[in-house]
């Protein structure tokens, strides 16, 4: 595989392809959408979502290669590209990857083209523009884990924001405007700060011809910030990634966007967009301000909201009463296993938390599909609605049962592999903290399987769920990728273990270079 | 390390397939499950919203399978009102259920003998991939094989096996037959998991799928709600305790850097013994096994889990999965033998719980549930034994107490087994199957049911020889010699000595077995003896259940009645000649062996003339308790559950179990839950967050209306179209730069 990848010099193109072929296809979709302006809906929908289905198939396709292409363990960057963009302002079109961005690379394009299954039969307006969305939202998203450039990093940043805010504005639920806004003000705040910090930067790195400097090597291997402007600028990218992520207490507009938007708005937000937020802190965050971030009253503070968020986020999900917002809490929960895996500086809790955005991506992103199936079948989400629908849906309880227990985390799952790595680790550094977080698999399984028996088990006592019918091929096939990847991740998670090891300990390396409490280091036996 | 350097002399046995042994339930769970899903399943339309609103006529059938049947009988019950014709695939489901178990049993004795065979101290450990490799974290998906995991594999498959093979007629009519025994293959293959692991994770993998498979089989007739509830009920509770042991985890790597038992066992003498670190660390791993072993405070679940099918109760909440346990402070001996205050508590948890859930027992009606809570005490037993540090008497109660719990489970299975029939022969959907009051005189109708019951009642009060004579004997003169001189006799909690600790306890024990007397001949008494108290309808449809039921009982009665032959007490060989003393000791003492030492210093027994008096004592105290409910209790003069007055005083704190559910309800579960939904969500998150934060100011409502209009008119959509245009000028921008 590796000599074949070579041959087609793979690396040099890969990720330039990643990113143009979602714009591409927008376009493409475009263009099908005035072809076919006077179309009835279901023929445009039904041609839409076809071509956007292609696109995406392609797309993951091709990513394929990253698996072995990438070198994990060089600390040089993989399918590295630099051109000019901007060059009076010192922008460039600069990425590459290592093993921490492949892997969520990965997870995107193989996420996408099973969110497009998803909406199959629920996106029945405007299809064409939704896609086309959904495709520019794709570019945006793996630029930033791709963007070597600050500048550039910030426009991918901002790309994502605004299909997101069309898919949840124009496709969403009663409450959509209200919801939309939210998330766009929310995220639009964060990021704005950031702006300013990045411009900040770029101007004190500036060559000697006066040129600001956004390379994310020169910035990480040079830069030197005078007295309280590590923190203000560490602060900065806090509060955008913390919006993101999202931490407590930043985390109110999530509940209302999840719930609000479409399946497959919900998937990506969940899936993929919150790990922008904990990947900004591994990517930029970290490195860039490692004094910052290893600063005692500034990693007491994180820590202590991952460990608000965690129990918090469990404990408001067990008195839900809409399934979608219940998930949506719960991952203000995981995210924040995430938020302590990093902060407690230790190679198994930075692996865990890793492990966890992944993981959290495939359970929570499987639970929204699985939601947006029954709320084609009645139109609703409320628990209250349901009962006993395992007799007329039996493969769908099946797969709710398994997505579930990976959420909950039990052992053989992913999601136990990723708490507990985080969680072992994390111990050696915060041991109160690890075992506040802990406290967790107790609530999770409450609101889970609390949530389980309202919809699947108990008395099919209303009328309307007895003519329930289950999954159809679609749905079940597009179940299979999650299913699969749950139980690979759980009882073989070393490849993927393998792959962001390399760069884990880096990010390890850096901040106990740095920082002030080297003593982690010494740790390892 | 040695193991790796030399070959291990199982190497070359029978031993090196030790991953087949759970490797054959797990087939059984992928056919049993697909054969399950394959009969469920109709895949549904394309488009599943399509017909949603026209959907009602003519589907209705499908949600009025014989699950059903069980939705307007009052309680929660085992077998079935409705004979549907059997599932389409019993016949496969019947051989191979049962089939890889009993495979794995014989894999099991072949192992078994490969192990008489050699000598080998260290563990046999068959390393099979590696798990979770991070840094220094190295964690093997490994499996061990050594003396005390042999003995809990021949239990969990032999006894599994046993329970299989009743299944197959105890089940034959419910249309979950397959899901049933995907479910009780896949418990299993975790079982198995449990006990062979070669360190705490693989372990804690087995420890979370018992508990997985127990919340799937409580919960089997999940259309009534008391039984999902159930289920759930044990899940979580279950998981305080797995909050423990991951606790313990965390504690374990962090001070040894490993979580492996062969390396911790090497290492464990770095630590100090009786200090912070792992009194901290077994106290954690006990908080686990408090839940999966149902002990105070944590028993609250097992007597719910009843919900389950029976034979369920027997393999799952009698005989294998409840003790894991018991299991795990032996398998943790080393760490326990140098933590005495943390021992201390298991023996005085033990000990508290033993007589709590016996009380209880005294005045349960339904008769599983006199067995749930028999089954918690019993457990107790087994803590005082390995509490008070002597492991193989604790190992040596969870066998015997398999044997005959297993066969008090699936004997009253036939018992409820015959009362379904009968009222479904008369069309009674009224009276409780399981209600002692409504049975009565069965001795007339199941003989053989009867005589075995009695064999294992005999066993559990403690009449020697039956089985339970003899383990419960040695726990209980363990504890006594242990209060006279051991490390926990030196060491103190709660401000009282060890010694007056581990004295308490064994009183606590003596009293225990004083009403186990008593509440297990009640149960006799009520159910097989005086007249019947069915009706006269119903009575003449009471008979024996089929001897593919049957036949495993008298199995376990054989067991039950000479299980006691594993370990004999030397005080009872040097008097009568029965067979060789100790065996049990002797096989177990490569593992627990250094950690019995440590615990009792050298002194392994008190006096000759002691132990004869405190087994005198003990047979007096059986034999005192079964003639105090002879004669206090008249069978004749029970009324049936519908006539019966209610309990009042005492009684009825025994009967509504010291109302410890209510009180866990109103201190635990409605604080938390009211602290979420009052303060946290609409206080915290919808209150303070939102109103000061993102939907303070009008403007912001405003603004919201003005974007809502732009969407409306669909211009935004326009603006979302000059996007996608914009950003393929960005991107043509870096290649016209290059």
């Amino acid at each position: 595989m590796h000599g074949l990848l070579a041959s087609i010099s793979y690396n040099n193109w890969i990720l330039t392809v990643l990113l143009a072929l979602p714009v591409l296809g927008a376009l493409a979709l475009w263009a099908q959408g005035a072809a076919m302006r006077h179309a009835d809906e279901t023929a445009r929908t039904s041609a839409a979502r076809k071509l956007a289905l292609v696109v995406f198939t392609a797309e993951a396709v091709v990513s394929l290669g990253l698996w072995w292409s990438v070198d994990y363990s060089s600390p040089l960057w993989s399918g590295y590209v630099a051109v000019p963009w901007i060059p009076a302002w010192g922008i460039f079109y600069r990425v590459g990857v290592d093993g921490i961005a492949t892997m969520l690379i990965l997870l995107t394009t193989l996420l996408m083209p099973l969110t497009v299954l998803g909406s199959w039969t629920s996106i029945r307006e405007r299809a064409h523009l939704f896609y086309a969305m959904l495709l520019v939202l794709t570019t945006g998203m793996l630029g930033v884990f791709m963007a070597l450039d600050l500048a550039l990093f910030y426009v991918f940043w901002e790309l994502m924001l605004v299909p997101m805010y069309l898919i949840i504005g124009m496709w969403g639920g009663q409450r959509r405007l209200y919801a939309s806004l939210k998330f766009f003000l929310f995220t639009m705040l964060g990021s704005l700060v950031m702006l300013v910090a990045i411009l900040y930067i770029g101007l004190t790195a500036a060559d000697p011809l006066g040129r600001p400097v956004f390379a994310y090597d020169v910035i990480v291997s040079g830069a030197t910030y005078p007295g309280m402007a590590s923190l203000w600028l560490f602060g900065a990218f806090f509060l955008a990634f913390a919006v993101k992520v999202p931490m407590w207490p930043f985390h109110t507009w999530l509940p209302d966007a999840h719930v609000e938007a479409p399946t497959a708005g919900s998937v990506v937000l969940a899936s993929i967009m919150l790990k922008m937020g904990t990947f900004g802190f591994v990517r930029f965050a970290l490195p860039l301000f490692p004094d910052a971030a290893t600063n005692p009253a500034v990693r007491s503070a994180i820590v202590i909201l991952a460990v608000v968020g965690i129990v918090y986020g469990a404990l408001v999900s067990m008195v839900q009463p809409d399934f979608k917002k219940l998930v949506a809490y719960s991952s203000v929960s995981h995210l924040g296993f995430v938020m302590l895996g990093i902060f407690a500086f230790t190679t198994q809790s930075l692996q865990g938390a890793l492990m966890v955005n992944i993981n959290h991506g495939i359970s929570t992103g499987a639970l929204f599909l699985l939601i947006g199936m029954i709320y084609e079948r009645r139109h609703t989400r409320q628990l209250a609605d349901f009962g006993g629908i395992a007799k007329v849906m039996p493969l769908f309880a099946v797969m709710l049962t398994i997505v579930a227990l990976s959420s909950i985390g039990v052992p053989g799952t992913n999601g136990f592999v990723g708490e507990f790595l985080v969680l072992v680790g994390a111990f050696r550094t915060e041991p109160i903290a690890s075992v506040i977080a802990a406290t967790v698999v107790i609530f999770a399984a409450v609101y889970l399987l609390w949530a389980l028996q309202r919809i699947i088990y108990n008395p099919l006592s209303k009328p309307e769920n007895q003519a329930l019918k289950d999954l159809n091929a679609r749905e079940l096939g597009l179940l299979v990728p999650f299913i699969a990847g749950i139980l690979w991740l759980g009882l073989y998670p070393k490849p993927v273990l393998e792959r962001t090891q390399a760069a884990a300990n880096r990010v390890i390396e850096r901040v106990h270079g740095m920082g002030a409490d080297g003593s982690v280091a010494g740790q390892g036996r | 390390m040695l193991l790796q350097e030399t070959v291990h002399p199982l190497a070359e046995t029978a031993a090196r397939f030790v991953w087949w042994l759970p490797t054959l339930p797990l087939i059984g769970f992928v056919i049993n499950g697909l054969l399950s899903l394959q009969a469920a399943t109709k895949l549904g339309p394309a488009d599943p919203s399509a017909d949603a609103d026209h959907a009602h006529a003519g589907h209705g059938a499908h949600a009025h399978d014989a699950h059903d049947a069980h939705a307007h009988d009052a309680h929660a019950h085992d077998a079935h009102d409705a004979h549907p014709p059997r599932h389409r695939y019993a016949a496969i489901t019947s051989i191979i259920g049962p089939g890889v178990l009993i495979a794995s049993f014989v894999l099991a004795l072949a192992m078994f003998f490969a192990m008489r065979g050699v000598e080998a101290d260290a563990p046999f450990v068959s390393r099979l991939f590696s798990w979770m490799p991070v840094g220094d974290f190295k964690l093997d998906a490994a499996l061990q094989l050594d003396a005390l995991s042999m003995v809990m594999v021949l239990v969990i498959t032999g006894i599994g096996s046993l329970i299989h093979v009743f299944s197959v007629g105890y089940m034959q009519d419910d249309p979950g037959y397959p899901r049933y025994f995907a479910y009780l293959n896949l418990f299993v293959f975790f079982m198995l998991l449990l006990v062979l692991g070669a360190n705490y994770v693989v372990t804690f993998v087995g420890w979370e799928g018992v508990g997985l498979c127990s919340y799937l089989l409580i919960g089997f007739w999940f259309s009534e709600q008391a039984n999902a509830d159930a289920g759930k009920k044990a899940f979580v509770v279950n998981r305080i305790g797995d909050f423990g042991f991951m606790v313990a985890m965390f504690l374990l790597f962090a001070h040894l850097g490993t979580l492996d038992y062969t390396a911790i066992a090497a290492n464990a003498g770095t630590l100090e013994p009786g200090g912070a670190v792992v009194t901290a660390i077994c106290l954690f791993l006990f908080i686990g096994c408090t839940g999966k072993s149902a002990q105070i405070p944590l028993f609250t679940w097992l007597p719910d889990a009843m919900a389950g099918p029976t034979p369920v109760s027997a393999l799952i909440h009698a005989a294998t999965m409840v003790t894991a346990g018991v299991f795990l402070i032996a398998r943790s001996s080393v760490l326990f033998s140098l933590a005495p205050v943390a021992s201390l508590t298991v023996a005085l948890v033990g000990g508290l719980t033993a007589i709590f859930a016996a009380s209880i027992g005294l005045k349960q009606w339904d008769i599983k549930k006199v067995l749930a809570y028999s089954t918690v005490s019993q457990l107790g037993y087994m803590f005082i034994g390995v509490g008070v540090g002597a492991y193989t008497a604790g190992v040596f109660h969870l066998v015997t107490h398999a044997f005959f719990k297993a066969l008090l489970f699936l004997g009253s299975g036939s018992v409820i087994f015959a009362m379904h029939r009968a009222y479904h022969a008369t069309h009674n959907h009224g009276d409780d199957a399981q209600d002692m009051r409504n049975m009565g005189g069965l001795k007339a109708m199941m003989p053989v049911t009867w005589t075995l019951l009695w064999i294992a009642t005999l066993a559990i009060a403690g009449v020697p020889p039956f089985s339970g004579f003899f383990s419960k004997d040695e726990i209980l003169s363990a504890a006594y010699s242990r209060a006279h001189e051991s490390t926990l006799a030196d060491a103190s909690l709660l401000g009282m000595s060890g010694s007056t600790v581990l004295y308490l306890v064994w009183i606590l024990g003596l009293a225990s077995a004083l009403i186990t007397a008593i509440y297990m001949t009640r149960m006799m008494l009520y159910t097989f003896h005086g007249p019947n108290r069915t009706d006269e309808k119903s009575r003449p449809h009471l008979a024996e259940a089929p001897w593919v039921m049957t036949g495993p009982l008298v199995v376990l009665g054989v067991l039950s009645l000479f299980g006691g032959w594993l370990n004999l007490p030397e005080v009872i060989t040097h008097m009568v000649p029965l067979g060789p003393a100790e065996t049990l000791e002797h096989w177990l003492e490569p593992v627990v062996g250094e950690a019995t030492a440590r615990v009792s210093g050298g002194a392994a027994h008190v006096a000759v003339s002691t132990e004869q008096m405190l087994i005198a004592g003990a047979i007096v105290i059986a034999i005192a308790g079964i003639a105090i409910a002879k004669a206090r209790l008249k069978p004749e003069a029970l009324l049936t559950k519908d006539a019966s007055e209610p309990s009042r005083g005492f009684e009825r704190i025994l009967e509504r179990k010291w109302y410890v559910d209510e009180i866990y309800d109103a201190l635990v579960v409605r604080p938390i839950h009211a602290l979420s939904r009052s303060v946290l969500w609409k206080g915290v998150d919808v209150g303070l967050i939102d109103t000061l934060g993102a939907n303070g100011s009008a403007a912001v409502t405003r603004f919201a209306g003005w974007i809502g209009s732009q969407l409306q008119t669909g211009r935004v959509g326009t603006y979302a179209w000059l996007l996608v245009i914009g950003a393929v000028v960005v991107l043509r921008a870096f290649t016209a730069g290059n």
